[in-house]
């Protein structure tokens, strides 16, 4: 397939045109394979012999906690496209992804924190991977405060992808302190699938149909979201030409 | 160069936060002794903060910022500048005063050294980090709670391993490993994130 | 029909249920705004059309 033939979808009016033709069939597909997943391993996975059931959280901890992160690394390589050609919808269309990426970090947030109670004992623990989730979402709220702040699309457009690479940088930076920071406490009692289990099929499949879903909204929802960016910028544009006569 | 009336007040606002965490926590010198190293860190940090504004806000307001930005220095080199300018009439400040706050605070005798070493090494990237975000917001009216948001997350790697020395400090422990970490933020925002400022100082003034 | 969750019912189907109202209020957020900023742009595009 012809890369470049990508940038045609640089142009606002084609990007509606293409995103209104796939978002139902995405859409739809989204929501089966939540459905699917969900279910799948919510009644039909066993328990894991040390954690229970809430391993059955992990249904929606790892696909969240992977679509915050990878929300983020969507805005870092749009925001570098800003930089680099100024196609108005990269731009757009980080704009448009921070509030997913945001709700995803909540929802990694409060199930990771949840998922640890009966290991821990209380609803939050500074455990190294949920403060690394916690300061994506601070990085993520701060994004969307300067987009909110600045009247001029194009400066707004330039100052956020400016703080997108920098909050990057210091985002990797942030997660090496933060195990530094808490390499004492929990050993061992670390939040994720232990790796020396293999996780087994039984639980991996309707893992992959829930992550595949996850992708899956996410992508819906930042089409929807980026054709109502093109939409508002193009009002606005419009509001001022009226305005100046 | 001005640099506002950062001086007194930055030193005035620790003095303050320093005088009212024992209100909040109480006065048990154990508790304190413990906690201090962290306290005088996230006070430092909070002081460095609440004068950023100033960096670029006066210069922004009277044109001088659009002055500087024709005269022959680059503007990685203006933003170097103010970042340094910060430095000396905020963080070093801070830097010297940090043993008397730290009586206050029952700080143990083995920390003091370690501390006022951390603030040393850590405040110039304070400073940097902070200009950074005085650049994003220097053309919003009221925008110093959304330069607090910006900056208090940049500032985190710089608080863990600065509290860290310190803290390493007042317990005798090894303090290389933080300390190395900590130079190596503050060496590699000086040499870079000046660019970024640089970069968001030229959209501004656009 | 519904799995023995045992001692972590709570913890498990609070998770559940408040991811499952997060994403609900966030798609329903998008599609609120986008449905509302298409019309904005169809009655100022049409508007400007009119007045030529």
């Amino acid at each position: 397939m012809n890369l470049n033939a990508l940038w045609a979808y640089a142009n606002p009016k084609k990007f509606i045109q293409a995103t209104d033709r796939v978002l139902p069939w995405i859409s739809i597909l989204a929501i089966v394979s939540l459905v699917v997943g969900l279910v799948w391993g919510f009644f039909f996975t066993p328990e894991d012999y040390r954690q229970g059931s809430t391993v059955k959280i992990i249904y929606i901890h790892v696909p969240s906690a992977l679509m915050a992160i990878n929300a983020w690394l969507m805005m870092l390589v749009t925001s570098l496209v800003w930089i680099v050609r100024r196609h108005h919808v990269s731009a757009l269309a980080a704009r448009a992804a921070a509030p997913v990426g945001a709700v995803m970090t909540v929802i990694a947030l409060a199930t990771g924190a949840i998922w640890g109670q009966p290991m821990w004992g209380t609803w939050w623990a500074w455990d190294p991977r949920l403060t690394s989730f916690l300061i994506l979402f601070l990085f993520y709220l701060g994004y969307m405060a300067l987009w909110a702040a600045i009247e001029d699309g194009d400066t707004a457009a330039d100052l956020t992808s400016i703080l997108c690479l920098v909050g990057s940088v210091f985002a990797l930076l942030s997660r090496y302190a933060v195990n530094f920071w808490n390499q004492g406490l929990h050993q061992g009692a670390s939040l994720s699938l232990d790796k020396e289990e293999n996780v087994a099929d039984v639980f991996y499949y309707p893992l992959l149909v829930c992550i595949a879903g996850f992708v899956l909204l996410f992508i819906a929802l930042v089409f929807l979201r980026t054709q109502t960016e093109i939409r508002a910028r193009r009002t606005r544009a419009l509001l001022a030409r009226e305005r100046m006569g | 160069m001005r640099a506002g009336g950062g001086f007194g007040l930055g030193l005035a606002f620790f003095l303050i936060v320093v005088t009212l965490v024992p209100f909040g926590v109480g006065p048990q010198s154990e508790l304190l002794a413990r906690i201090a190293s962290g306290i005088l860190w996230l006070g430092a940090l909070l002081a460095c903060l609440l004068s950023l504004d100033r960096i670029l806000a006066l210069d922004w307001e009277d044109g001088s910022l659009d002055l500087l930005a024709t005269a022959p220095l680059p503007m990685e080199a203006i933003v170097s500048i103010k970042a340094l300018a910060h430095w000396l009439t905020t963080g070093l400040p801070l830097v010297l005063f940090a043993p008397v706050f730290g009586l206050l605070l029952s700080l143990p005798e083995p920390g003091y050294m370690p501390l006022v070493l951390s603030l040393l090494l850590g405040t110039p990237a304070l400073s940097v980090i902070g200009t950074f975000g005085a650049a994003l917001t220097v053309g919003l009216k009221r925008g110093g709670l959304l330069l607090s948001l910006l900056v208090l997350p940049l500032y985190v790697p710089t608080l863990i391993f600065g509290a860290e020395m310190a803290r390493r400090g007042v317990e005798g422990l090894d303090i290389t490993t933080p300390l190395l970490m900590l130079a190596g933020i503050t060496c590699g925002t000086i040499a870079l994130l000046p660019f970024a400022s640089a970069a968001v100082l030229k959209v501004n003034l656009r | 029909m519904m799995p023995e969750l045992g001692k972590y019912a709570e913890a498990v189907l609070s998770s559940y249920g408040v991811s499952i109202a997060l994403l609900l209020v966030l798609v329903w957020a998008s599609l609120r705004r986008a449905r509302r900023v298409k019309k904005q742009l169809e009655d100022i595009e049409s508007k400007a059309k009119r007045d030529g």
